[in-house]
């Protein structure tokens, strides 16, 4: 597969339940999270050893994004570190908060709806060719991304004009635009921000906004994998055709509201296909593309998964709760439901839902199916706990990470963005970082050498 | 393990996975619902008691 920077940002959902009646401001529990990460000193913006960046965005909920990362292996355990960090902290700040006499629990959701239907992002970040025609490129990627959520979504347990029913993705019916550049207003499928954190000229950002935040290693692998070789063909010139829908905002919520994948959407070319159907000649087109180019593992083994997951798709679906988390998330309120003989309104059901999202691992669902052996793993544990202190080792994070190590080490104040680093008191010089596929420096070397040898 | 090699790795143990003979499909099967079963009643645990009001009270501020 062609080198490619990713990145993924999750907003996760955040609460305080307090043994007394006494409230307490989102804001204060925050402060309590971030001192557990940063050490040095407070702040509500910062970059981790790892590369990543941590902080409080929009609506008061801590946000992690990952470090670049150039393959999505890395993706998905950076990711997943994310939540090991946030984990460690909440702990630390639980306990501190006692120290202070606020005694409760805090609950952190990796999820994107909450029960009053606000809905907070999981951006999918793409490094993409700045040549490419963005509206065309937009348009042949629509219906990918309309349909995608059949394997990418997180289910959900919605309630709407008093009925009680489960939907494919979390997202899906909170979009509603095709194209636009708002985030938090009016979302849309494309999301038309373009901040490479690079040269300009060579490159453009791809942020998508339309995807779950996903519990499922399995499912974060393949929804960024099979976009990634989607983008790769599309932007080595390979056209798609006849895929165009007729109304995709419509398309993306009937899809999201249909467990059997036996519904069509209208075309614009008057025929109607499924979802499944659709990502079919996504994934016939990618099969083509890569039988003219040179054997690649990642990229077979990406295509594997995706067959094997539209084909259970089409005929079994319930066989994928190991894989797939809106499946997996499903069989799991059904079996419950089952036995304990209680209904898709039985509070206990929307509890489920929510806490299939809880990262703190004693306590949530999905990593109690873990513990079990119920679902697959796609990375090791030990990648992601190394992950939780280091970067990645061939991007650009690994310059900031190393930096930030040993600044703090040092204890020694700096500061950092995406594309700078700049240590206080070292001559004047703030260092451009603009190749996110450099994960080596000469200049950074040598202020690395002067920092670890001061005293 | 490099990590072409251990995609490789992967995807081989996929294909033998589904090539797997039915009668242990069918016993992995079993033994899975047993698990789920066990797990099932593991969940009122990590519930709280006052499911209803604790979800109602989940509410954040939109995001992005």
């Amino acid at each position: 597969m062609d080198s490619r920077i990713y990145g993924l940002e999750n907003e996760f959902g955040l609460i305080f339940s307090a043994r007394e009646k006494s409230s307490i401001p989102l804001e204060r529990i925050l402060g309590y999270l971030f001192e557990g990460i940063i050490s040095n000193s407070w702040s509500s913006n910062a970059f981790l050893p790892n590369g990543a960046r941590f902080y409080q965005d929009t609506g008061c909920h801590p946000e992690y994004a990952t470090p670049e990362c150039d393959n999505i292996n890395d993706l998905v355990i950076y990711d997943k570190a994310g939540e090991r960090i946030l984990e460690a902290s909440l702990i630390l700040a639980e306990r501190r908060m006692m120290e202070d006499g606020i005694i409760g629990d805090i609950f952190i959701y990796k999820n994107n709806t909450d029960s009053a239907g606000n809905t907070y992002g999981c951006h999918e970040n793409y490094l993409v060719a700045r040549h490419i025609d963005f509206w065309r490129f937009s348009e042949r990627l629509i219906p990918f991304f309309v349909t995608r959520q059949i394997y990418s979504g997180a289910g959900k347990v919605q309630r709407e004009s008093g009925k009680t029913f489960f939907s494919i993705s979390q997202r899906s019916q909170h979009i509603n635009q095709k194209i636009s550049c708002s985030t938090t207003s009016s979302r849309s499928i494309i999301n038309t921000r373009d901040e490479p954190h690079a040269d300009a000229e060579k490159y453009r950002r791809l942020h998508i906004i339309v995807g779950d935040a996903n519990m499922s290693e399995f499912t974060t692998y393949l929804k960024v994998g099979t976009t990634a070789l989607i983008l790769q063909m599309i932007e080595d010139g390979y056209p798609v055709r006849g895929l165009d829908l007729d109304d995709p905002v419509r398309a993306i919520k009937e899809i999201s509201r249909d467990l059997s994948m036996k519904k069509t959407v209208k075309l614009e070319n008057g025929k109607s296909l499924t979802a499944v159907e659709i990502q079919r000649i996504y994934m016939e087109l990618v099969q083509n593309y890569l039988a003219n180019r040179d054997k690649d593992d990642i990229a077979e083994d990406i295509m594997d998964k995706w067959e094997f997951v539209l084909n259970k798709l089409e005929e079994t679906p319930m066989e994928l709760s190991e894989y797939i988390d809106w499946v997996t998330k499903y069989d799991l309120i059904n079996s419950y439901r089952s036995k304990k003989g209680c209904d898709w309104d039985d509070p206990r059901i929307s509890m489920m839902d929510l806490q299939y999202h809880d990262i703190k691992r004693d306590r949530g669902l999905y990593y109690l199916l873990e513990r079990e052996g119920l679902v697959d793993k796609v990375v090791e544990d030990e990648e992601v706990k190394h992950a939780m202190e280091y970067p990645p080792q061939n991007t650009r994070a690994k310059l900031r990470g190393d930096f930030i190590r040993i600044a703090n080490m040092k204890n020694r104040s700096y500061s950092v963005d995406w594309t700078y680093l700049k240590l206080d008191g070292y001559g004047e010089e703030t260092v451009l970082c603009m190749d996110p596929f450099a994960s080596y420096d000469r200049r950074i070397e040598k202020m690395l050498l002067h920092l670890t040898y001061s005293r | 393990m490099g990590q072409q090699e251990r995609e490789k790795k992967k995807s081989k143990d996929r294909t033998e996975k589904q090539a797997e003979a039915n009668p242990e499909v069918v016993e992995k099967g079993k033994k899975i619902k047993e698990d789920i079963d066990e797990l099932l009643d593991k969940i009122d645990d990590v519930l709280e008691e006052n499911a209803e009001e604790f979800v109602k009270n989940y509410v954040q501020k939109g995001g992005e």
